[in-house]
């Protein structure tokens, strides 16, 4: 027992929890006492009252559902279009050398500036946020699809043809299987990039979830309603990838 | 170029097509494509401007290329990048190096950096705007906020990916702290640590571009907003243009880097494939 507890109080999660709440109670002292301004760094308490307030007026839910179905739409339509592409690079050796230094330059690049195009095109609207979330999202998608593919063992594909599989055998039985853990890593990468780029541009236009409020809370110099909405988004980000991570683990055979 | 492929003709009646003709192709499909929406947009069916002619923008290149504010606003971006990349990977490296020198340190804060550093880095503007003002100092420190994340990812895993043997030597010659770090932990980690200063600072850039979209008086992502809130949309388009060129130039310069330096301690080059691809 004394043990346990020992090894429980001496953890480097409970010493990370400790100087988080170390790190909240000074601010907490700080700010009350007036040496950070108020209109500057919000009070912690202020900020966790706040919640209330920013669902009551700002419908917090629904913004977090509104950004989370923007990504899920950019994410669809970027799986949609990535992996047919990823496969046809892969087919297709000289296509594939073709357009895969393209597409990761296009990946380095910063795509989010492209907004205003999209903006004068289709104005605020849930298909600017659809299409800026779909551009970073495809890239990485097409690319570590085509890499995954040419990846698989050749030991592997040699079986398959001693068993004379049909081409559509080894795809479906042999090939994808053995590409899903590579293809995971350009989905969870495009997934990353999606999320960043639809809240960055619902910042940048105040238009849809998250992205607005905080741009809003800001306008309205509320410091405790902006440093919430901030937390939302963080904690929006923790609770998507870690989901995400849930369904990979489920999904890959290995 | 030299050793892009030729597709194998089928008993000859293919033409010989190349990796180059694919990518020719291309552009002109595209420079067609969008001649066509222009086209289509001065007949009245979009708002009159929106896609301006391929000549057009080449001609708002030119101007933007010989306009000495796009260098005072280009001069005013690359100093909040320098600053703000610099003061970030600095501190990214030496947080890096000390989580991975101690397991309890980085066990106890590595889920509050995995948590902030997943999320949209945007979102903490506000904070940046409030703290040090709409000026400069805030794109710096969005610059150095940007940058730190991959850095200190890749640090830390470089820092656990050094061979213990190395470690041992250094302990068996009885190295002091910052010869450790000198003589053992940075030579070894020297391709992680590059890999995530190239990440660190494409991702800088961004950051910095934004921030400056959203609130300031000067750079580049300033005058990309001045255009648009002035409907120069060709001038917007060039300048986006001019933009992604130089980012792909820096991603470039970064990578022929990485490589000499792989080269150099006996590595492979990292242009070979996938996402890292710089080509």
């Amino acid at each position: 027992m004394n043990r346990k507890v020992k090894k429980i109080l001496t953890s480097p999660t409970l010493a990370g929890l400790a100087a988080l709440a170390l790190f909240a109670g000074v601010l907490e002292i700080a700010v009350a006492t007036d040496v950070i301004p108020q209109l500057i760094v919000a009070r912690p308490s202020d900020t966790f009252m706040a919640f209330p307030e920013l669902q009551k007026e700002m419908h917090l839910f629904g913004a977090f559902w509104e950004t989370l179905g923007m990504c899920a739409a950019a994410t669809g339509l970027a799986l949609l279009i990535g992996i047919p592409f990823g496969y046809l690079m892969y087919r297709d050796d000289l296509i594939g050398r073709a357009y895969e230094g393209w597409l990761a330059a296009a990946f380095a690049a910063p795509t989010v500036l492209l907004y205003p195009l999209f903006l004068v095109m289709f104005g605020r609207s849930h298909m600017t946020l659809i299409l800026m979330g779909f551009i970073p999202g495809a890239i990485p998608i097409a690319i570590q699809c085509r890499q995954g593919l040419l990846g698989v063992s050749p030991t592997l594909l040699n079986v398959g043809r001693s068993f004379n599989v049909t081409e559509r055998e080894m795809f479906w039985k042999i090939q994808l299987p053995a590409a899903v853990p590579t293809i995971f890593t350009g989905i969870r990468i495009g997934v990353m990039y999606t999320l960043v780029n639809i809240v960055a541009i619902e910042y940048l236009i105040d238009f849809g979830g998250l992205g607005r409020i905080v741009s809003e809370m800001y306008f309205r110099f509320d410091s405790p309603g902006t440093y919430a909405s901030i937390l939302a988004v963080v904690a929006v980000s923790v609770l998507f990838y870690w989901c995400f991570g849930r369904v990979e683990r489920w999904l890959r055979p290995v | 170029m030299a050793q892009t492929g030729v597709i194998g003709t089928v008993s000859g009646l293919r033409p010989r097509i190349t990796v180059n003709t694919i990518r020719i192709t291309t552009i002109v499909v595209l420079l067609v494509l969008w001649e066509v929406l222009a086209a289509v947009g001065r007949s009245g069916l979009l708002y009159k401007d929106v896609v301006p002619s391929s000549i057009q923008i080449g001609l708002a290149i030119i101007h933007e290329i010989f306009d000495p504010a796009f260098y005072h606003h280009l001069g005013i971006t690359l100093a909040e990048h320098v600053v703000g990349f610099t003061i970030g990977s600095t501190i990214a490296v030496t947080v890096g190096i000390a989580m991975g020198a101690n397991p309890f340190f980085r066990k106890m804060i590595e889920p509050y950096l995995n948590g902030i550093g997943s999320t949209p880095k945007i979102i903490f503007l506000p904070i940046l705007f409030l703290l040090f003002g709409t000026g400069i100092e805030s794109k710096m420190a969005k610059g150095a906020l940007s940058a730190f994340f991959p850095v200190v990812f890749s640090t830390t895993l470089g820092m656990m990916l050094i061979s213990p043997v190395l470690l041992r030597v250094g302990q068996t010659f009885s190295l002091t702290r910052r010869q450790m770090v000198s003589k053992i932990y940075m030579p070894s980690m020297v391709n992680p640590i590059i890999t995530g200063l190239r990440l660190g600072m494409a991702i800088a850039v961004i950051g910095i571009l934004v921030a400056e979209i959203k609130f300031s008086n000067g750079g580049l992502g300033y005058r990309i907003a001045e255009y648009y809130d002035q409907f120069a949309i060709a001038s917007m388009y060039a300048l986006i243009i001019i933009i992604f060129a130089l980012a792909a130039a820096a991603n470039v310069a970064m990578t022929v880097l990485q490589d000499r330096l792989n080269i150099k301690q006996g590595g492979s080059a990292t242009r070979n494939a996938g996402l890292g691809a710089s080509t």
